[in-house]
C-alpha cells in the first residue's frame, strides 16, 4: 500500500500539483485498525484533554486578576491609604518619613517619561528602517539584516540595563557633565527604546511585506517613485499592522522591569526632566520584593497595587492593538 | 487635493527619503553594534575556565557562574517540560478541534493578552500561587508540608517557596503565550488539502492531526518553541519577584533546592557600585549571549534544513 507521503502519478488533464507532506507518518505502522466505538471513545478522551489544556489559559488570566484584585483591596483596606490618595496624590513615600503617603502619580510618571523617551527614539527609527527592508532593500540585504533583528530581539533585557549603566550614562555625562547623574530617565529611556527597536522594525517589516505586489505594480504603473510607493500606498494599507506593533512595542517598554532597575534610579517623582531620577512603576515593586520592606506591612501589599495599575494599562494597549488589527484591517485576497 | 509636481522634485524626495533609510538602518544597526562591542570590551578578559566553574564569591576576581548556570538549566528544563507540551495541545485545540465559537474567541483573545502581560506580573502570580500557595499552607517555613527525604531528588515541599520548581512553573506561565501563538502558526500554515485528503481516506480528526498536521507542523514548533526558550533563559524579572535567592552557595539539587540564574546573577554584579564587579557582570553577559546565539542558530538551522517545502 502506498504511504500518504508518496505522490500519486501525474494524469492527464487532472490537476497534478496536489501538495504532498514529507512529514507524514506511515499510516500502515500505527497499527490494526480499531472498532469504530474505540476509535470515537479515544477521540472523545483526546478532546476533551485538549480542551482542559485551551482552559488552562484563562485559568491563568482568572488567576491573575484574583491574585491582584485580592492583596489590592487588602492594602486599600490600611488606614494609611484611600482610593482618593492613591489616584489623586502626587506624592509616593511608602518607605521614608514619618508620614507616609501612596499617590500613583509619580510612578505613572516615571514609566510614562521612559516609555515616551523609548518611544520617540524607537517608533520612527523602527519605522524607517523597516520601510527600507520591505521597499528597498536588495534581497540580500534583507536576508542578512532580518536574523539579526530576529536575534536582537531575544537579547535578555538585564544586557540592555547593563548597557545603559555603563555606556550610556557615561556618554551622557561626558556629553554633558553637569546635567546628568549616574542614574537618570534618559540613559533607561534610550536603552529601552534600542530594546524595542527591533520588535518595531521586525513587526512593521511584516506588515508592509503582507501588502500584496499588485498595489505597488498599480502605483509603480501611475508613475510613481519609490518613496511614492512606499509611502503614500504601501504604509497608509498596512497601517493597522504598524499601529499594532508601535502598541505592542509601547507595551513592552511600559512594562520593563531590569532596564528602569538598573539604571533609572529610584526617586519617585513627578517630572519632565529627562536628566532627573526616577522610579517606574516596575522599578518600585523590584525594590519592595528585593527586601525593603517587611513582608505583609502596608509597602508591601502597595506593590500589588502598583502591579495591578501596571496589568491595567497594559491590557488595555493590547486591546486597542488587537481592536485596530481586527477593525482596520486591509484584507486584499 | 495636493498639486502634482515636477518630476525632478518627485525623483528628488525620493532621493532624500533613501538617504534618511540608509540613515536610520545604519544608525540602528550601529548602536546594536556598539552593545555588543561595548560588552566584549568590558567582559573578554574575565571569561576563563575559573570563571565558568567557580562559586559566588564576595570577592570579584574569585567569583564564578557555576552556581547561576546549573540554576538557569535546571529552571529552564521544567519550563520547557511543562510549557511545550501544553501549549502545543492548547494550539492544537483551538485550530484542529475547536468550532469558530464564542468561547474560542475569547481563548484566542485571552492568549494575545497574556502575551502582552508585563513578565514582572506573571513574577507576583508565581509568587502569591506557587511559592506560597495563597497562604493555604500556612506563612512559616517550618509550617510546610514535606514528602520524602531532603537529600532525595524526590523531595517534595508545599508550598514550593522559592524553589526550582516554582521558578519553572512561573516563567512556564512567561512563555506559554508565546508557545502556543508560535505553534498556531505552525499549524495554520500546513494547507488545508492534507488534511481534506486524510478525512476523505476516512481517518478521525485525531489521526489527522497525529498522522498528517504535526508532523508537517514540527519544524515550525521547533522553531517556536526554541525561540520562546531563549526568552525563558533571559527573563529575570519574575524570578527576582519571586525571590530567586541572590546569594546561593552550591547548584540545585532537587526541585525545592534554592537557585540562581545567569540573567539575576548578571542584575546582582551590575548593580554593585565596584568597577571589578562591572567586568565580571561583562563576561556573564558574554555566556547569556553565547547561550542565544546558539539557540537561534538552531531554529535558524531547523528552518532552513528540516523545513522541507509542501510542494
Amino acid at each position: 500500500m502506498a504511504s500518504i507521503g508518496e505522490r500519486p502519478p501525474p494524469l492527464d488533464g487532472f490537476v497534478t500539483s496536489l501538495p504532498t507532506n514529507p512529514h507524514a507518518r506511515d499510516l500502515s505502522k500505527l497499527g490494526r485498525p480499531k472498532s469504530v466505538a474505540a476509535r470515537v471513545l479515544r477521540e472523545r478522551i483526546i478532546v476533551g484533554a485538549l480542551a482542559t489544556a485551551a482552559c488552562f489559559s484563562i485559568l491563568v488570566t482568572a488567576a491573575i486578576i484574583v491574585v491582584l484584585a485580592k492583596e489590592t483591596i487588602g492594602f486599600f483596606q490600611f488606614d494609611e491609604v484611600s482610593l482618593g490618595e492613591f489616584f489623586g496624590g502626587t506624592e509616593w513615600n511608602p518607605l521614608l518619613g514619618a508620614e507616609k503617603h501612596f499617590g500613583i502619580w509619580p510612578l505613572v510618571a516615571g514609566t510614562l517619561l521612559v516609555t515616551v523617551i523609548a518611544a520617540s527614539f524607537a517608533l520612527p527609527l523602527g519605522l524607517i528602517a523597516a520601510i527600507y527592508l520591505s521597499e528597498y532593500a536588495s534581497p540580500r540585504v534583507r536576508a542578512t539584516l532580518k536574523p539579526a533583528l530576529e536575534i536582537l530581539a531575544g537579547v535578555p533585557t538585564v544586557v540592555y540595563g547593563f548597557f545603559a549603566l555603563t555606556a550610556i550614562t557615561p556618554l551622557l555625562q561626558r556629553l554633558s557633565p553637569d546635567t546628568f547623574g549616574s542614574y537618570n530617565a534618559m540613559s533607561a529611556g534610550l536603552a529601552t527604546g534600542i530594546m524595542i527597536l527591533p520588535i518595531v522594525c521586525s513587526l512593521s517589516e511584516d506588515a508592509l511585506r503582507a501588502v500584496p505586489r499588485s498595489l505597488r505594480d498599480g502605483a509603480f504603473a501611475l508613475g510613481g517613485t519609490r518613496f511614492d510607493v512606499s509611502v503614500k500606498v504601501v504604509v497608509p494599507a498596512a497601517l493597522s499592522g504598524i499601529v499594532a506593533a508601535f502598541l505592542l512595542a509601547i507595551s513592552r517598554a511600559v512594562g520593563e522591569t531590569m532596564i528602569v532597575a538598573l539604571a533609572a534610579g529610584g526617586v519617585a517623582q513627578i517630572t519632565a526632566n529627562p536628566a532627573a531620577e526616577v522610579q517606574t512603576m516596575t522599578a518600585y515593586m523590584v525594590q519592595i520584593f528585593l527586601g525593603d520592606a517587611p513582608a505583609f506591612g502596608v509597602e508591601y501589599k502597595s506593590s500589588y497595587a502598583v502591579a495591578a495599575t501596571l496589568f491595567v494599562m497594559t491590557f488595555v494597549l493590547t486591546m486597542i492593538g488587537q481592536y485596530i488589527l481586527r477593525r482596520f484591517r486591509e484584507e486584499y485576497d | 487635493m495636493a498639486a502634482v509636481r515636477s518630476a525632478s522634485t518627485r525623483l528628488l524626495a525620493n532621493r532624500a527619503f533613501l538617504t534618511l533609510c540608509l540613515a536610520a538602518t545604519s544608525i540602528a544597526m550601529l548602536v546594536l553594534a556598539i552593545l555588543l562591542l561595548a560588552i566584549f570590551v568590558q567582559g573578554w578578559s574575565g571569561l576563563s575556565w575559573d570563571f565558568l566553574t567557580g562559586l559566588p564569591s564576595r570577592k570579584a576576581d574569585k567569583a564564578g557562574v557555576f552556581v547561576a548556570l546549573m540554576g538557569s538549566l535546571w529552571v529552564c528544563a521544567i519550563c520547557g517540560l511543562l510549557a511545550l507540551p501544553l501549549g502545543v495541545a492548547t494550539a492544537v485545540f483551538l485550530e484542529e478541534f475547536a468550532q469558530k465559537t464564542r468561547f474560542t474567541r475569547i481563548v484566542q483573545t485571552n492568549i494575545m493578552n497574556l502575551a502582552g502581560v508585563p513578565s514582572i506580573v506573571y513574577g507576583i502570580l508565581g509568587l502569591t500561587a506557587f511559592a506560597r500557595m495563597f497562604g493555604a499552607f500556612g506563612t512559616n517555613v517550618e509550617d510546610a508540608i514535606t514528602l520524602g527525604s531532603e537529600e532525595s531528588l524526590f523531595f517534595l515541599r508545599i508550598p514550593f517557596g522559592s524553589s526550582v520548581l516554582a521558578g519553572g512553573l512561573t516563567l512556564m506561565l512567561v512563555i506559554l503565550p508565546v508557545v502556543i501563538i508560535a505553534t498556531q502558526e505552525a499549524l495554520r500554515a500546513v494547507p488545508g488539502s492534507l488534511r481534506a485528503g486524510a478525512f476523505a481516506l476516512g481517518a478521525t480528526r485525531w489521526q489527522t492531526v497525529w498522522g498528517i498536521t504535526l508532523p508537517a507542523a514540527v519544524p515550525g514548533i521547533m522553531t517556536g518553541a526554541i525561540l520562546a526558550m531563549s526568552r525563558a533563559i533571559g527573563e529575570s524579572a519574575p524570578l527576582l519577584v519571586l525571590g530567586g535567592a541572590l546569594f546561593v552557595s552550591g547548584a540545585p539539587e532537587n526541585l525545592m533546592s534554592d537557585f540562581a540564574v545567569l540573567p539575576l546573577q548578571i542584575y546582582n554584579w551590575a548593580s554593585r557600585p565596584q568597577e571589578s564587579f562591572h567586568a565580571i557582570a561583562a563576561s556573564a553577559i558574554i555566556l547569556q549571549l553565547v547561550v542565544l546565539f546558539l539557540f537561534n542558530g538552531i531554529a535558524v538551522f531547523i528552518r532552513q534544513k528540516l523545513q522541507k517545502p509542501l510542494q
